[in-house]
Parts: structure tokens; sequence; C-alpha cells
């Protein structure tokens, strides 16, 4: 490996590196503004200046590639007065009004100007101001604290997708702005707000709530999508101010999606605190104890059968595997977890997960989608998707019309026969399929959803069991899944699946087969209420919430520690960084309750008692964070197709998708923006 | 500075005329396939050309669609480079030189007599719409200094006289021809002509 000379110390760096990645290898922080390792480089705030040897003026450390022999210095009395020069030129047009700026405290110009600012100001002359622009409803702007690091235009082009930022005019001049001033029409908009060196670019609903020093701070997983984006949750007190993207570059990188950063102002909202009992027709505000009885009554008076249970999207593998432990204690095994009808496989791990891991997706030479817009069911897994098409040309090929995914692909129709002649080496691209070394079949729940979700998935399986694409080495075979709570109910085993029919649960609801309906959480399954006793317990008062006859109050997901698999199958940890509000529980406490008045036993003694169990019962779990032990199997299951049908991609919601969400303002201020752009349109 | 405030009234659509679709293709000849948007600044001046000196938004919408780039990058352009203009500048739009040479030679008269004849303020224009002005950097005739550049033209040699005579013409939509005003042939001396043959140090 190259060598390189870092302030007397030699270094050994990789080909391809930059100075200032060289530095930061011998451990010497290098400032920064427009620099950002996950953008390209621009070179344009010149803060991260160097010596070099041989050269006569300062090198911009960011753009200059290392080179075996290079002598660098960056503590030497040059260097100092270069940035200490460059310092001055940024806070020349820079207002001073630090105080009432959110940046403050969490600002890169404000720590640096600490090291290379001057006291006071040479610039007698007027400062610059700059019109704020509107970027949408996330997005704060106080133009006249940009420095034009360019960092969000690059996000915007290279990450996001949407190139609607620019930079217009030049010079003093030079102002940043959208798309005739229109919000940014993307999922991933609000990272700009991260990417902001300076208070330009701030968050609107967080403005003026807080300071970064008075926040507690705790580490999470995100609930929103089955990605399992890393999180920082920030509370003061009880309320969360707001959720802050955590690095990990094997899920999110820097990024979260906008519902992950927005719908938490929902966590404040709709919430239920005390239990409701329904008297004469109406809910009405009730205790535990009263509550807790009518539920241990209706249940001894029924037989078991007659007893279902669902869980939602969002709960943990602690609620889930309690739920299950309550449901089959009091002798019932109707419970599931799915809010449509589509089909699964849980005989063996690999059929539920997305085996090419997101990391892989950047490896892989030919992606094709069946059935799902990653756009809107898993946005961080899009951005990787884009990432991987931007630098390795990937080629994407979709069955079914997802619309705009941010980077281009070929459509290959809708039709079932077009999955067909690829199961049949008869497609167009079979050849190229034959050719790639790494493929990755992404199927979506709008494909599983179909009568003829079964054969896709599984002669899906068998035709990359033929073609050698699933192996230890490298797994094609991969399934969308939307919801957080999925996977750790799969894996926990929280269905009800006969060998020849994969929805009795749906069967019996369908047919109000149930007396008595259990509800943890459970917003977006449809219920055609008929004669059932409904108990919902959750945190939000939301759709079904309306026609339960007990609602028991709950804690979010920021409320109670919990483990959640993301779809690769890997378990993360939530934490608990908030406590529930007024009389609301953590979810295995309500069912501990529900225990001891039919039983007069707990259920478990504490959480940590209920996760060794679940550790014990993942299948092919390996670590917390990592990803499960890979073991194939290749059962091969052979099916035909039942008629034609056409694979449509269901639209989802975005921004109200869950029971969170819809009780955030902020994310019916994007719905409202995101209808009028699609009333109006956007592309002249 | 030219006018880079977007005119508040905007043609609706835009499109090249025939000629200029002509023109279009040669030029995206230069560049390969895949690098068409190079060619982003030759069609904003062919633009400009066809629609009276100035570029609408419409022409960068256009523009945009023509390269397949997005509009923010053909409107960063168009509004970084000072010789696009993004408001109208009538038919006959006036640069006069102010620089230094051209300054010392009496460009501040120039400007008096634009300012009085055309418009009070710069980037304006005249009552009649025909004409606007803008004091501009150096265009590179000091030998000739003062100096004015209308549309394509440079009108060199100028004084108070010659100036009002070529302004007063503009606004009567019957331009005089450009040359030295004071009869110069290009930046040859206007006495003692030597012939740089006869010249032994040539």
């Amino acid at each position: 490996m190259p060598k390189i000379i870092i302030n007397g110390k030699e270094i050994e760096f990789e080909k391809g590196m930059t100075v200032l990645q060289a530095c930061e290898l011998a451990d010497v922080e290098i400032p920064r503004f427009c620099y950002h390792e996950k953008l390209s480089i621009a070179g344009n705030c010149r803060m991260c200046l160097v010596e070099m040897e041989r050269s006569p003026k300062p090198i911009a450390s960011c753009a200059m590639p290392a080179a075996e022999g290079m002598n660098i210095k960056t503590n030497t009395e040059f260097v100092k007065k270069a940035r200490k020069g460059v310092m001055e030129f940024l806070l020349a047009n820079h207002p001073l009004d630090c105080p009432v700026c959110d940046q403050g405290g969490e600002c890169d110009l404000q720590d640096q100007s600490l090291f290379y600012g001057f006291d006071k100001s040479r610039f007698s002359e007027n400062k610059r101001a700059v019109e704020d622009k509107y970027m949408g409803p996330l997005i704060k702007t106080q133009m006249t604290r940009c420095i034009h690091c360019t960092r969000c235009i690059r996000f915007a082009e290279e990450v996001a997708g949407v190139p609607e930022i620019g930079a217009i005019g030049r010079g003093e001049n030079m102002q940043i702005t959208t798309y005739l001033e229109q919000s940014m029409t993307s999922e991933l908009s609000a990272n700009v707000i991260d990417l902001c060196p300076v208070g330009a670019l701030t968050s609107k609903p967080y403005a003026f709530e807080a300071r970064p020093w008075e926040l507690k701070k705790t580490e999470s997983i995100d609930v929103m999508d089955a990605i399992g984006s890393n999180i920082r949750v920030d509370t003061y007190g009880w309320e969360v101010k707001r959720i802050l993207p955590r690095l990990n570059n094997e899920i999110n990188e820097e990024w979260i999606s906008d519902k992950t950063r927005y719908a938490c102002d929902g966590l404040l909202k709709q919430r239920l605190d005390v239990p409701y009992v329904k008297k004469n027709g109406k809910l009405e505000k009730s205790d535990w104890d009263e509550a807790v009885g009518i539920i241990s009554q209706k249940i001894k008076s029924l037989s078991p059968s007659e007893i279902g249970g669902h869980v939602g999207d969002m709960a943990s593998m602690e609620t889930i595997y309690a739920f299950k432990i309550l449901l089959e204690k009091i002798g019932s095994k109707n419970y599931d977890f799915r809010e449509k009808k589509f089909y699964i496989n849980p005989q063996d791990k690999v059929n539920y997960l997305f085996n090419s891991s997101i990391n892989g997706i950047e490896e892989s030479d030919l992606i094709i989608l069946i059935g799902c817009n990653p756009r809107h069911e898993g946005t961080i897994l899009n951005a990787r998707i884009r990432k991987s098409f931007v630098k390795n040309k990937t080629k994407i090929y979709s069955i079914g019309n997802p619309g705009d995914l941010t980077y281009d692909y070929t459509l290959l129709g809708d039709d079932l026969n077009e999955i067909k002649n690829i199961f049949e080496d008869k497609s167009k691209i079979t050849q190229e399929i034959k050719n790639s070394k790494k493929p990755i079949f992404i199927v979506g729940e709008s494909a599983l959803e179909l009568k003829n979700g079964s054969y896709i998935f599984e002669e899906m399986k068998n035709y990359l069991i033929k073609n050698k694409f699933i192996s230890e080495d490298w797994n094609a075979l991969n399934v969308l899944i939307q919801n957080a709570s999925t996977v750790g109910a799969l894996d926990l085993g929280l269905y009800n699946i006969d060998k020849d029919n994969n929805f009795p649960f749906f069967d019996k609801l369908e047919k109000n087969h149930f007396k008595l309906l259990y509800l943890v959480g459970s917003d977006n399954l449809h219920i055609k209420k008929n004669n059932e006793f409904i108990i919902y317990q959750g945190s939000h008062g939301d759709k079904n919430a309306a026609i339960a006859d007990v609602i028991l109050p709950s804690a979010a997901y920021t409320e109670q520690d919990g483990l959640f698999t993301n779809i690769e199958g890997r378990v993360q940890e939530c934490r608990k960084a908030s406590y529930p509000p007024n009389e609301a529980k953590e979810d295995w406490q309500i069912f501990n309750l529900i225990s001891k008045n039919l039983y007069n036993t707990n259920l478990f003694s504490d959480l940590h008692s209920i996760r060794n169990i679940i550790f014990k019962n993942i299948p092919n779990f390996s670590e917390i964070d990592h990803l499960p032990i890979k073991k194939i199997k290749n059962e091969i299951i052979k099916l035909n197709a039942i008629g034609d049908e056409k694979i449509a991609v269901k639209p989802i919601d975005y921004y109200f998708s869950n029971s969170i969400a819809r009780a955030s303002k902020t994310m019916s201020d994007c719905r409202n923006v995101l209808l009028d752009i699609k009333k109006n349109g956007t592309n002249n | 500075m030219s006018i880079k405030k977007i005119h508040d009234q905007q043609p609706e659509t835009f499109e090249f005329s025939k000629e200029n679709l002509d023109a279009a293709e040669i030029i995206l000849k230069k560049y390969p396939r895949d690098r068409k948007k190079s060619a982003v600044m030759a069609f904003l001046y062919l633009a400009q050309r066809q629609n009276q000196n100035w570029i609408p938004l419409a022409a960068m919408k256009y523009i945009a669609k023509y390269l397949d780039m997005p509009y923010i990058k053909v409107y960063e352009v168009a509004t970084f480079y000072t010789m696009y203009n993004l408001a109208p500048v009538g038919k006959y739009f006036v640069q006069v030189c102010t620089t230094t040479p051209c300054l010392i030679r009496g460009a501040d008269k120039v400007v008096e007599i634009c300012k009085k004849k055309i418009s009070e303020e710069e980037n304006t224009l005249s009552e009649n719409k025909l004409c606007s002005w803008l004091e501009v950097e150096c265009l590179g005739a000091c030998v000739n200094a003062p100096m004015i550049q209308i549309n394509d033209d440079y009108y060199e040699d100028l004084d108070e006289k010659s100036t009002s005579e070529i302004i007063d013409s503009l606004l009567q939509d019957k331009p005089l021809k450009p040359k030295s005003f004071r009869n110069r042939i290009n930046t040859a001396p206007e006495k003692n002509k030597i012939e740089t043959t006869t010249n032994k140090n040539a």
C-alpha cells in the first residue's frame, strides 16, 4: 500500500483516497463544510486547506488525491492562517444570529469558528441579505445564513434522485433555490437538514422547540417500515422532540425517510391514556380493574376457538411473543399479523427475508422488481437501489408498474405471463439473467396478495434454485416486507396456516366467526364488525379503536423497550426513550394483568425474561444487530398458475400508512402538498 | 451585471424556429451522445437570439427537455452567465463599456447620454420599448475608447455628438452603421499612417 506522511507520521492508505481521508486515518481532524463522505466532492468551501511540501499554496485536502510520498502538514501556522482567512470570508456574509438560530449548539460553522474565527469582523460593508425560499412543510429556510457548500444540491441530485435544488446566480449573488420554489418531491428530503452545516436549512416542525443540549438522546430503531433504520430519539421530558438518523452503513447509511423523522409529532396527539369501556353504545373512561375484569369475564364465557387475536404493524417481538403465549394459554391459536391477505411460506426462514441484504444491493448486477414499489415500501432500500444504479449502472427491470422510482428502469409489463416467461426461460431478459452473477429478485406484498401469489413466490424460488442463485454466498430471493412487526411475527410463529389454506384467520374473520377479537395495535386490518366483542390495545385512537368495546392504552414504540427484526432478518433493539402517558402501560404488562386476573399468575416476571426466550425461539438467530445465520434448505414446492392476472402495484398512502403517522400534523401537511402537486402537476 | 431578475411577464411556450432547430442539430453533433447536455450554453444563446435578446423560462424548460437534463440545471447556467438576459432588453441592446481606458476617454459622458435619451435606470426599456442600456466591464476595444456595443456590433471612438446621433438613430429604429466615429480604419492611427510594411522594426 502507498504511504503518505502526515504531520511527520507515516501512514499507509488505500489507493484512490483523498488527502483528507488519509488524514482521518492518521486521526487528524480536518475542518470541512462542503465535503461529505456520502456525497460527491465539490471542493468549494476551502476550509480543509492543508500544507503540502513543495506546494507554494495550501491545498484543498478534500479534493486532492493522496499520492505516494506526499508530505502533509496540518498543524502549522501556515495552515492556521489559511483556514482563518477562509473562515473570515465565510463569516463576512454570515449573520450573527446564533442566539435565535436553531442550528445553535450543533452548528459546524459555530464549532469551527471557535478555532479559526476572528474575534471581530474587518468587514465594514453591509452584509448580504437573501430572500428565504419555500421548500415545503419540512424544511425551514434562512438563506442569509447559507455558506454555499452545495451539500443539499448534491444530496438531491445524487442520493434522493430528484434534481430540484440548484444554485442560481454567481459570486455574492449566488442563491440556493428549489425548482420554482416548490417542496422537494422526495421521501428523503429532510436529510438536507442534517447535511446543512449551518442554520440555512433547519427543521420546520422542530423550529424553536428545544436546544440540543437540553434533550435526552436515546439510540433506537425506526418502526415506520420494515427496513429498521437506526435512529436517535431526542426527548424533552415525556415529549419526543425530534428523531435523527444514526450512522449504520449496513442499513440506512446516514439517511432516514421523512416519515421516520417527522411522524414523531403523532406521538403527542390522539393518544389513548386511560382504559375505555363501552357502556350503552358509548366509549367511556374507565380504569384498569374494570376493563381487565370485563375482558376476563368475556374470555371465560367463550370457547377458546371463538377468540381471535391480531397484532399490528408496529408491535415489538416481546409484544408479539407475550401475546402469543397469552392466547395459547387461553387455548386459542387463531392469531395472525397480516393486514392483507398476502401469501407466506414460513417453513424456511429465507422465504420471508430480504436475503441479498441491503448492502448486497450495491454488489448486484441485475435487479428485478416484481409487484413492489420500493420507493414507498422501503424508502431507504430504494435509495440503495438508486446508489447501485448510479455507481454500477445496474440494470433494473420491473414487472408491475410502480411509477417514478427516482432511477431509470425497464418496465417489462404488468402481466402474469411476463413472470411465467422468465420462469420458462422464454423472456427477453432470460439471457441477461443467466449471464448475471449476482441478480436480485425483489417480490413485493402486492404480488403475494394476488390469487397467483403462491405461484409467483414458489415458482420464483424454484427458478432461482434451478439457476443456482440461492446459495450461501449469494441469495437472490428477496421479499420486500412492509411492516416492522412482520418478520418478527413470522420468526415467533404468530400465524395460523394450514397446508392448503394460507388464510384461515382471514376466513374466520370474514365469516364473523370470532366472538371476541383482541387487536394489538392493528389499525390497518379491515374489520366488518358484526357481533364481535373487540378489545383494542394500542397507543393511538385510530381506525380500529373506534369500533372497540374495550380499549387498553399501551405504549408507543418510543416508550417501551423492544426487539424488531428488519427485512434482512437483523434483530435490533428499540429502546425506551420516553414513558407511556398517564395510565398507559407497556404491552407485556397488560398481558400480565389479564393473565393475573384469569389464572392468578403472571405470564412473565420482567421484559428480559421474555427476551431470553425470544432469542432461543428465533430461527437461525446469530447475534443482535447481525444478519441471521445462512442456512439453505431448498425445498421445492411445485405450483401451477391459476388463470391470468394483472400485476398491479398497490399504491400506499405513504404519509398516512400507520396510526402514528395518521395522528401527525406534519405528515398530513406533507400529504396535502403531495396531493396538491399530483393535482396540478410538476413536470410541465 | 445583466438582468438576473426573472421577468414577471413570461410567454407561455417557446420552441426553436426551423433555422434554429437545424442549427441545434448541428451543435449537438459536436458532442458525444451521452454528453449532449454540453450543448446547453449554445442552445441558450440560440434561444436568446430568437427571442429578441432575452431568454424566457419557457425556453429553459424547452431546452431542458431537448437535452434531457433537469430544468434547474439549465436555470443555473442561465443565471450564472452575465451575457444571458432573462428579461426583455429591447430590439437594440446597448452595452456601454466603463472600464478604465474608456472611462478616461469619456465613457461617463456616454452613460449620461444613455440616461437622458434611453432611460434613467439601467436595464430599463426606453419609452418606445426599442432600446435599453447597461454599463459593462471591458469589451476589449480599449484602443478605440470610448465605445459601446449594440447587439453584436461595436461603435467605437465616440464623443458626445456621435453618441447622441447613434442613440437617436436607434430610437427611430434606423440604426447607423457600426464603425469608428473618428473615421479610423480598425485600430489604425488617425494621422501619420505608417504602413507596417515600411516600418523597419516591424
